[in-house]
């Protein structure tokens, strides 16, 4: 056999690099496929953009500018930052500028504009760029000034990252039981800094008999064990997804089998039940059941993590019928603007909206304490989004709880943190 | 050669609670640090000492890749941040701003808030002054040497570039 044996990681950063092969440690150089930057880091991005000098940007199709995280605009400072960052994009004819009114969630959205591909190398300016991972692409967070960096030289340094492979067995998964379950399973066995520095590659049959949706949920929360990217190779599941929505030619890109892997965990999908995390980090996991009765003011379904259409989906299914519980203020965020149209048409909106669910345009809002839902002082929330830190959606002394849209529908119903089969 | 006081911290300290979400539109470093760890202690801008350091324990700096970060504490006048792990956006970020950071097991372990230290950047030796134990920081790859050499990542690049900029 000529040549090493690597993980699907190792060989998109070796290629992207110019390099036969790479090994976990070594610092290497290497070219970007896309960057992305939203309304909350391109302004420090452009700021230290401006520094190099450079008549423009590396390649105007290959940056993606999106503004979801403070947009519509919450107040006058985050008006400022749209307006800086809208005249970098004109200035510099960026292709891809997302603005409101075709603006969704960053990470729900590149991916549905197949503007992020297998075997892809991507830098975005936002903690859960590492979602693109789902296709098979090697994806990961960086903050402004590497941004910066990426956008003026198209190349960004990394160390290649030693891999974990999380084997999932079996497809009896439980009842309700989705990709969010298995992400935050994994975390709560893990840590929050169980992965930190390394790739996680997710493997086996249950993950193939997950949806699309279901596999960007779990590559999304890859950060919340520190994990610099998560990735799972591509399958006909992916291929049927880029149909229609790929406009360039793309690599795929598998792990040897004979790879070398830092660690390696097994499970087996009919052992995890559905997952709700405590305050006030992901990894306080304990089953629905351990985590019934608790009281919640708020219910939040949508983000980067669960706002696409199988999501809502399973909150309709849910909610169809259904009235939510009188003390519980209900939102959901569809992901982008595609998904809110298609939301529509299945009558999902209506269901929600019969229900007593006020449903937004797309923006990341709440999840970061930003607008559209911000908690009072001992007001808790039960949220299908990624991160519950203290003061994460609005004061200090305020609670979040993350589960999948099942749960959180459910739960709005009841007033309380519920199992689905409680209310269907 | 930084001095100061320590403030300690515990393990996973996110970068939601060294700069909140709601803060992330100032675009002001030293406006930024007014609010540096409101949520976790509402006086800690207001009593923090410039010059001061945080003694941590492990993954500090978690969660979101906001930039805001390091740099509001750059601006309260952190002079470094010593910890055990550094969470990798974190760690990307402190030194492509110029945030001094020290990686060193066990830390947290022999610091109590308020005691002396010392901290020689150059040799990555850390004194606990009050209790006179040293410790020293792993060092840092070659190739980071190099960004902080020339001055962090703009100045770096700006050289790969072939451009004459500083």
């Amino acid at each position: 056999m000529i040549g090493m044996s690597m993980t699907i990681t190792e060989k998109i950063l070796a290629q992207h690099a110019g390099l036969e092969e790479v090994v976990p440690g070594q610092l290497i150089t290497a070219k970007l496929d896309m960057v992305l930057a939203n309304d909350v880091t391109a302004p420090v991005a452009v700021k230290e953009f401006v520094k190099f000098e450079v008549d423009s940007v590396f390649d105007r199709s290959k940056v993606a500018l999106v503004l979801d995280h403070f947009t519509p605009n919450k107040d006058i400072a985050s008006a400022e930052q749209s307006k800086q960052v809208r005249e970098f994009a004109r200035r510099h004819e960026i292709e891809h500028f997302y603005d409101v009114g075709k603006v969704g969630i960053e990470h729900c959205l590149l991916p549905e504009q197949g503007l992020t591909l297998p075997g892809d190398l991507i830098i975005g300016a936002d903690s859960h760029t590492c979602t693109y991972g789902a296709l098979g692409a090697f994806a990961t967070g960086v903050g402004s000034t590497d941004l910066a960096a990426g956008l003026a030289t198209g190349e960004a340094w990394f160390r290649v990252p030693e891999s974990i492979k999380f084997v999932f067995h079996g497809t009896k998964f439980q009842p309700w039981v989705s990709g969010k379950d298995l992400i935050l399973y994994v975390i709560g066995k893990i840590g929050v800094d169980g992965a930190r520095y390394q790739a996680m590659e997710f493997t086996g049959e249950g993950i193939s008999a997950l949806s699309m949706d279901g596999r960007f949920t779990m590559c999304n929360m890859a950060i919340e064990a520190g994990a610099k990217n998560g990735i799972i190779a591509p399958d006909e599941k992916t291929f049927a997804y880029l149909e229609g929505r790929s406009k360039r030619p793309y690599t795929v890109y598998t792990s040897d089998p004979d790879a070398k892997y830092a660690q390696v965990f097994e499970f087996d999908v009919a052992d995890i039940p559905l997952q709700v995390a405590f305050p006030h980090l992901p990894e306080n996991t304990k089953s629905v059941q351990e985590a019934s009765g608790v009281k919640i003011d708020q219910v939040v379904i949508g983000s980067c993590t669960n706002g696409r259409m199988e999501d809502l989906r399973m909150a309709a299914q849910i909610l169809r019928g259904h009235k939510v519980h009188p003390h519980v203020r209900t939102l959901v965020f569809p992901g982008t603007q595609e998904i809110y149209r298609q939301a529509m048409h299945e009558g999902l909106i209506d269901t929600f909206i019969e229900a007593g669910v006020a449903v937004s345009t797309p923006t990341c809002g709440p999840c970061l304490g930003g607008h559209m839902g911000i908690l009072a002082k001992g007001e808790r929330a039960l949220a299908t989004t990624n991160r519950n830190f203290v003061g994460r959606m609005g004061h200090p002394e305020s609670e979040v709880y993350l589960a999948n849209p099942a749960v959180a529908a459910a739960s709005a119903i009841r007033g309380q943190i519920a199992h689905p089969e409680e209310v269907v | 050669m930084i001095e100061g006081s320590v403030w300690k911290f515990g393990r996973d300290i996110d970068t939601d609670v060294i700069i909140a979400g709601r803060y992330c539109n100032i675009p002001d470093p030293k406006e930024l640090a007014k609010h540096v760890f409101e949520d976790l202690d509402p006086t800690f801008a207001s009593r923090f000492v410039p010059g001061d350091v945080i003694v941590a324990d492990s993954n500090f700096g978690c969660g979101s890749s906001r930039e805001v970060a390091p740099l509001c504490l750059k601006a309260a006048g952190v002079a470094a941040v010593a910890a055990p792990s550094f969470a990798r956006i974190f760690y990307r970020n402190s030194i492509n701003i110029g945030l001094p950071i020290f990686e060193i097991p066990d830390i947290a372990k022999f610091f109590e808030q308020g005691q002396k230290v010392r901290i020689d950047p150059a040799t990555g030796l850390v004194t606990n002054l009050s209790t006179s134990q040293s410790f020293t920081a792993a060092p840092f790859p070659e190739f980071m040497e190099k960004i902080m050499a020339a001055g962090g990542l703009v100045n770096y690049a700006s050289e790969r570039l072939g451009g004459s900029k500083a």
